[in-house]
């Protein structure tokens, strides 16, 4: 890393715990709002900034700019009403909060679900982390001002929104994994043309390689950014690509097995120095795992069979007291729902726990100190954070 | 830093010439198979159950009249109006869509300038995506509550083909809460309900196990609901919106149950209504049928003196006197008039109106009278030998068995008539021939065929459980008598029953015929009604109908203001209009001498 205080005047004079002391009557400092409106922060949050020249002396982060209160709506909508709710909780991958809240109800409720759902269920998951990928790697290479690699990729990622529509009907909001089970399992021909995706992501991705990852601007903004310690991983809550870039092994996928992954052939990825080239790269090795995840889920999932389980009536559908913690891996990391069921037709407590909630308040405003004012956005971006889940 | 990395970003103009990624014009794109566009509804399958309306978290959908379609039996006559302004796709109303009428196209995109035109009843008013045949259907095998029934448990055949048991068991505690879990709430059974009980609201307490709130539902608009959970013909269950696909709900059974949980020593403590000041005023009330009782009841229940004049022993009426044990037991009977009784209802008996006592005479000792006197009267097919001693009316020989009188008992037997009385007396007698002669030899024949045939399907298939064979569609030609001694009888081919207009009016094919030998026959071809009490008396004051009916308001008032009429003799068909008779009834009486 290079040392970049060797450039810096004497200010700011430091606390004894390392933090800069900012004296606003200096007139050394200058406050900056980054948000909610600026395209590099990732959604309606906003960052308040307190710069020395272009330097974050300190960094401060507001939600509150998407607040729909989804925890709270919860507790006042039946079991099932719940389930076309909770997609909007975390816009670019919904169906891990449809999984959460349906392998929740399942367990609470004592159902059993079948086979062919699980694989197709572990498709779809599959798939949204492909599709989210896809979608932040645009907004990586753009928040650096590499804005063709963000059009490759989210091209790929509409072809993936084409496969979602066919298999459910929705291209954003999927709405396909209803506690139970799933809506359907795939079309006639969905494999072939899943195969022609995965292909045109192969393709987009290997143009991504050289344009970014071989990329003399990219390397030199990027290397030694953001750089997350080790041992912040646990301290910090990091979990997902930000913990693995770090060298700490963390996937909920092999930690705690959930639908058909045991079955899958996979390894950890994982890097070393997690600053934001790594991280960036460690996605890249995501997206591919993920095209060759989905292959083997396509040539081991059942084509027919049962894929719902019978439900009770789910107008007035009470579910056991009881409470559970379901997680899955989404892109950004561990996702889920702390959920507390007193007997009623209602939830009582849903908790969304989503990785953004870490990443986007707590690290960022301590990785974006000392940071140059035009990195941050780019910091912001390689921890892959999505607002709406914080606000839920 | 390496050269590569200079120079490899150029890599980028490669596709300097490729076209343009967006290629698919988005108005000329057709979206998926299963896109969950704007919503089409059948208008002619949808019965406006508002099971959608129910499930939208997004309250995206009210249910609403619609021009060109009224109110009728199974059908609310609403329909739903979605508001895509709200409506979020996510399809659950096409999900637990009842009948299945509700579906969506894959059509995704309109535009507007008019706000106000995205919020419309599909089916109702034409879109241009009304006919598509592709989008979101609901999957197949994918239901979001049981459609299939809880079967009910009976005695079997073999069993109970000799005696008089209850053949319905009735459901346990599991059975009813999984059978009552089914209920959508939709409420049409209501309307089509002759006494218009709160059924989701007792299906409801079933399901939370709050017996005393089901009952109280129950005595609500029915006082006698062990005998309706038994015995009822449950039009309501023809109308339940969950029969398109599947079983309706079985809500007698579930009648049953709640009223079976209940002891009677507990009813008064869970009805007893608050203190109701006693009135002063009489009513009499002639028959303590399913009609007279239930006006007793809420008579008593507004705090009127009433007395009941019956013309038999006991009270029940056609509940006791005409349907057999083996389907209302006489200790179920007696539970629900218990209640009533307690009530401090006096109960007059072996006492017939017009004979021992007079109609004048009521009319001077009491403030108003209600009559609910029923068909007691069998009819003849009059065909020749039909007075011959060995043919006999149905209801004649109902009666007997109660009373326990000795009934005749031929080895073979002949049952004329294809209604619930044909069947109750041909299932009695073939429990009697197989006490008798260890046999059944009984042949039940009907002018209706079997698919119209106006018995419950549950009789004509526990008929054929006890080996009573059924011919139908024969019209009675002739009963053959030889040497005084039947011989059986002689049928003709019956071709339709109605006409066109829906009217009763036989073809028969005279060419066709068959002959099913017997030693005894029965008629049970319906009852006509004894109200010579009322009309001879009164015949100039009292308004008829052109069909030589009592003509009654809504209330069963008369144009005598101090006479209510009600139950089969105002046009009845069963317990259930008696006994919502019997309580408009009271009602109205209430009014009247409260005017």
């Amino acid at each position: 890393m290079a040392d970049k205080n060797k450039y810096r005047e004497k200010f700011p004079e430091k606390d004894p715990d390392g933090s800069n002391i900012i004296d606003p009557e200096s007139h050394k400092f200058i406050k900056v709002w980054q948000g909610p409106q600026h395209p590099g922060i990732t959604g309606n949050m906003s960052l308040e900034l307190i710069l020395q020249g272009d330097e974050v002396m300190h960094c401060k982060t507001h939600v509150g700019y998407l607040h729909r209160g989804f925890e709270k709506l919860m507790e006042r909508r039946r079991f099932i009403q719940c389930f076309p709710l909770v997609c909007r909780i975390a816009v670019p991958e919904p169906d891990f909060n449809e999984y959460c809240l349906a392998a929740t109800l399942e367990e609470l409720a004592g159902i059993k679900v079948p086979e062919a759902a699980k694989w197709m269920r572990t498709l779809i998951l599959e798939m949204s982390r492909l599709t989210s990928f896809l979608m932040w790697l645009g907004g990586q290479s753009g928040a650096f001002g590499l804005g063709v690699a963000g059009q490759w990729t989210n091209y790929v990622r509409d072809l993936m929104l084409d496969r979602f529509e066919e298999i459910s009907g929705g291209r954003i909001y999927r709405m396909h994994i209803p506690p139970g089970g799933v809506r359907g399992l795939t079309p006639d021909g969905f494999r072939a043309r899943m195969e022609e995706t995965l292909q045109a992501v192969e393709a987009a991705m290997k143009d991504v390689d050289r344009t970014l990852f071989d990329n003399a601007v990219f390397k030199r903004r990027t290397v030694g950014l953001g750089y997350i310690p080790p041992e912040m991983v646990d301290a910090y809550g990091v979990t997902g690509p930000n913990a693995r870039a770090a060298g700490v092994p963390k996937d909920v996928r092999r930690d705690h097995p959930y639908l058909k992954y045991p079955e899958l052939d996979f390894d950890v990825i994982t890097g070393n120095d997690s600053d934001v080239y790594t991280r960036t790269d460690l996605r890249r090795k995501e997206i591919l795992l993920s095209v060759d995840l989905i292959r083997q889920i396509m040539a081991k999932m059942p084509g027919s069979g049962e894929y719902m389980a019978k439900l009770p009536n789910v107008l007035h559908w009470k579910i056991p007291r009881g409470e559970t913690y379901i997680r899955a891996e989404c892109t950004r990391g561990e996702y889920g729902f702390y959920t507390v069921t007193d007997g009623s037709g209602y939830p009582r407590r849903i908790n969304v726990r989503g990785p953004s909630y870490t990443h986007a308040v707590a690290l960022m405003e301590k990785l974006a100190v000392d940071c140059n004012i035009a990195d941050v956005a780019g910091l912001m971006s390689s921890l892959h954070t999505y607002p709406p889940e914080i606000e839920r | 830093m390496r050269l590569k990395d200079v120079l490899s970003p150029f890599l980028a103009w490669k596709h300097l010439f490729s076209p343009p990624v967006p290629v698919r014009k988005p108005l000329e794109r057709e979206a998926a198979p299963r896109y969950r566009g704007f919503h089409q509804n059948d208008m002619e399958e949808c019965i406006g159950c508002g099971t959608c309306e129910e499930i939208c978290q997004n309250a995206a959908i009210d249910m609403v009249p619609v021009e060109g379609i009224g109110t009728r039996d199974g059908d609310s006559g609403l329909r739903p109006r979605i508001d895509y302004g709200r409506c979020c796709w996510c399809a659950l109303c096409v999900d637990i869509c009842t009948t299945g009428s509700l579906t969506m196209s894959n059509e995704y995109q309109w535009i507007d300038t008019d706000p106000d035109v995205f919020r419309f009843v599909p089916g109702a008013e034409a879109k241009p995506w009304d006919e598509r045949k592709k989008g979101y259907r609901k999957p197949e095998h994918y239901e979001l509550y049981n459609t299939e029934r809880i079967p009910m448990e009976e005695v079997p055949p073999e069993a109970r083909s000799k005696s008089f048991i209850e053949i319905v068991k009735g459901y346990s505690k599991a059975q009813a809460l999984r059978e009552a879990d089914r209920c959508v709430e939709c409420g049409i059974c209501i309307a089509t309900c002759p006494a218009h009980m709160g059924i989701p609201e007792y299906i409801k307490a079933v399901r939370e196990d709050d017996m005393e709130q089901a009952l109280r539902v129950l005595y609500e608009t029915n006082p006698l609901p062990e005998v309706c959970g038994r015995i009822c013909t449950h039009k309501c269950e023809t109308v339940c919106s969950m029969q398109y696909k599947g079983d309706p709900i079985s809500i007698r059974w579930l009648k049953r149950y709640i009223a079976d949980q209940v002891p009677a020593e507990r009813y008064e403590e869970i009805l007893g209504a608050d203190a109701v000041e006693q009135s002063n005023k009489k009513v009499a009330v002639i028959g303590a049928g399913p009609g007279g009782l239930s006006a007793a009841y809420y008579l008593a229940r507004l705090g009127y003196r009433v007395n009941v004049f019956e013309e038999r022993a006991e009270p029940g009426g056609m509940m006791r006197y005409g349907i057999p044990e083996y389907r209302l037991p006489y200790d179920q009977l007696d539970k629900d008039i218990g209640y009533i009784r307690s009530l401090g209802v006096k109960m007059t008996f072996n006492t017939r109106v017009g004979k021992d006592i007079t109609l004048e005479q009521l009319h001077k000792d009491y403030d108003a009278v209600f009559a609910a006197t029923g068909l007691h009267q069998g009819r003849s097919t009059r065909v020749d030998g039909a007075d011959h001693p060995m043919v006999f009316q149905a209801i004649d020989i109902l009666r007997d068995v109660t009373e326990g009188k000795k009934i005749e008992v031929a080895e073979k037997i002949v049952v004329i008539g294809g209604g619930n009385v044909a069947m109750d007396i041909a299932r009695t007698l073939a429990r009697l021939q197989n006490q008798k002669y260890g046999k059944v030899q009984l042949i039940l024949t009907s002018l209706e065929s079997e698919d119209i045939m106006p018995a419950d399907l549950e009789e004509i298939v526990e008929s054929r459980e006890e080996n009573v064979v059924i011919e139908p569609s024969w019209g009675p030609g002739s009963i053959k008598i030889e040497d005084g001694k039947i011989k059986g009888l002689n049928v003709i081919r019956c071709l339709s029953v109605f006409d066109e207009d829906g009217r009763f009016n036989p073809k028969f094919d005279q060419n066709e015929t068959n002959f099913f030998e017997a030693d005894q026959v029965i008629e049970a071809i319906g009852q006509g009604m004894d109200i010579e009490y009322m009309t001879k008396k009164f015949e100039d004051r009292l308004e008829m109908t052109p069909r030589n009916r009592v003509k009654v308001d809504i209330f069963g008032q008369s144009s005598l203001p101090w006479l209510f009429l009600g139950g089969d003799i105002t046009g009845g068909t069963d317990a259930i209009t008696a006994i919502a008779d019997g309580h408009r009834a009271a009602k109205g009486i209430d009014k009247f001498l409260n005017k």
